[in-house]
């Protein structure tokens, strides 16, 4: 039953990240300082330019707030299953993994899931609380937008996974595949619309940044809870995320097919 | 005392320091191991500032000042933070990774060694490609002090390497000190990023952003202020959103050394806590 099987290994993922309490306040924690930073900043911009890239004030400072949210379950910066993957690979005890009646792309994916699900709940809500004390915030009241913001975001972890996977698939080429992940992560942060909506992003740049699957990890779920995308935009908006997960996910199928047959596992 | 094996004072900070060096250049032959990977994170560095500044150069492409402050003095003072925790970050850095070491027990060999532990936690996994950050942070700072219409007066013009130091020194301060936590909470490594990377970056835009209270607790709490804000004061002749003594503006290296001392006796007091896991 490969089902039930993936879904208690994502179990099994959920329970060992519950497992470090103390990380999971740190990290809320950091998420919540640097969401005060950025919404006083935002709040400049904002009042010097009151209608800046489609969203008003309480409208980019509850972006901000989302964005926080999501930063640690979609892994934009990067991590996640990524630490455990590439020391396997380095090691060599991807072989054993290699080994097992089970499909390695969907081993971690599934593990990566249960990890972004307590992400969520913890390093999601918390500084979204925080940030609801102090700030006013525009969160909708229609249960319909929050079911769409969850599917969201699942899709935003799935392109995130599934472009994390194909990063950390160099590591079989290169041993050390942590140059690769620091390059990615940059991107990521800049062209998901974690720093600015990319609806900022002047000419050519936001037209980049829109067809790049990174929009699907930050810009289009905040759209999504900010009601920026409904109807036939939010159709579009989760269809890009479905599209860049697929492409994503087969392209690392096909990387990992490669890397497999043709690479010789180290091993002592 | 256990300390018999150090040389004394003024000998032993230079002991350190040369243990730093030692420990620092064993780490850079070991990186160059796998070369491709250090050219790409070279680079991933150099990029990873352009970036953060491509951020500021869109959002002045949308407004014409920030606060109050133009795109020249916004750059100012996104450069001088950038500049200062990116050398701070190469130098000491690597003591975040201090909880790990706890856990996995490894402390212990540190500890053991007849070297500062401190010296040596500092360099550990030392990167060099670290470099990238003050390098940016550098070609930002002449591109904004050519833009700046400032009267460049002797004490302006020693005031700007001046807080480079101080700012670097201050930051420095904050890896040690921040890391002095995981000695108690080791799963607490992320606390440390908000004080400082989160700190560099508050100080990268003007303090008339801010609500009072942050900016307060950037003069009295963690003096991220005396990194760049209250010297900028005096160099660009903005005025000041709390009112300050002007004797402020002049007091970073004061500062700096206090917070430095400040992070000695943490450091201490952590050591002293420290009880090894026995693995």
């Amino acid at each position: 039953m490969p089902l039930t099987l993936y879904g208690s290994v994502a179990r099994g993922s959920f329970r060992r990240y519950a497992t470090y309490r103390a990380a999971i306040l740190a990290g809320a924690f950091t998420n919540t300082v640097f969401g005060f930073i950025l919404s006083y900043t935002y709040l400049a911009l904002w009042h010097a330019r009151p209608d800046l890239g489609g969203y008003d004030a309480t409208g980019a400072v509850t972006y901000i707030w989302i964005s926080q949210a999501l930063i640690a379950p979609v892994c934009v910066w990067g991590g996640g299953f990524q630490d455990d993957f590439q020391d396997r690979v380095r090691n060599g005890d991807i072989a054993i993994d290699l080994y097992r009646p089970v499909d390695l792309q969907s081993w971690w994916l599934a593990t990566d899931l249960g990890r972004a699900a307590l992400q969520l709940v913890t390093r999601g809500v918390l500084p979204m609380v925080a940030g609801a004390a102090v700030f006013r915030l525009r969160l909708p009241h229609d249960g319909r937008v929050w079911a769409a913001f969850l599917v969201s975001v699942m899709l935003a972890v799935a392109v995130s996974f599934a472009f994390r996977y194909l990063v950390s698939l160099t590591g079989f080429w290169l041993m050390d595949s942590d140059g690769v992940r620091s390059l990615a992560g940059i991107l990521g942060m800049f062209f998901s619309g974690k720093l600015l909506p990319i609806t900022l992003f002047p000419g050519a740049l936001g037209a980049l940044a829109r067809v790049l699957p990174w929009s699907a990890m930050v810009q289009i779920p905040c759209d999504v809870l900010l009601q920026q995308r409904t109807g036939g935009a939010l159709a579009t908006g989760l269809g890009f995320q479905a599209f860049w997960a697929l492409v994503l996910l087969a392209a690392g199928r096909a990387v990992q097919g490669l890397a497999t047959r043709r690479v010789v596992v180290q091993g002592g | 005392m256990a300390d018999d094996r150090f040389p004394a004072p003024p000998g032993r900070l230079w002991w350190g320091l040369r243990v730093w060096w030692m420990t620092a250049a064993m780490w850079t032959r070991s990186a160059l191991a796998y070369r491709t990977s250090f050219v790409l994170m070279t680079v991933g560095n150099l990029a990873i500032t352009a970036m953060d500044f491509v951020i500021i150069a869109v959002m002045f492409h949308n407004i014409h000042s920030m606060g109050g402050w133009d795109f020249h003095q916004v750059a100012f003072l996104y450069a001088t933070s950038s500049f200062a925790i990116g050398l701070a970050d190469m130098l000491v850095g690597s003591i975040d990774a201090l909880g790990n070491r706890i856990r996995q027990g490894t402390l212990d060999g540190i500890m053991v060694r007849p070297a500062p532990a401190l010296a040596q936690m500092a360099a550990d996994r030392f990167a060099l490609r670290r470099l990238g950050r003050p390098l940016q942070a550098t070609v930002i700072l002449l591109w904004s002090l050519s833009g700046l219409r400032v009267q460049w007066t002797w004490d302006r013009m020693l005031m700007v390497p001046g807080l480079l130091v101080c700012g670097t020194a201050i930051f420095v301060a904050l890896f040690v000190a921040g890391s002095c936590l995981q000695f108690w909470v080791a799963d607490a490594a992320e606390v440390q990023n908000s004080f400082t990377f989160g700190g560099a970056t508050m100080i990268q835009y003007p303090p008339t952003v801010f609500a009072r209270e942050l900016v307060a607790g950037a003069v009295f709490g963690i003096p991220l202020a005396f990194v760049n804000w209250l010297p900028a004061l005096h160099i660009l002749g903005q005025s000041d959103p709390l009112h300050l003594p002007a004797v402020l503006r002049f007091a970073s290296p004061a500062a700096a050394a206090l917070a430095l001392a400040a992070a000695g006796l943490a450091w201490r007091a952590g050591l002293r806590a420290y009880r090894s896991t026995g693995s």
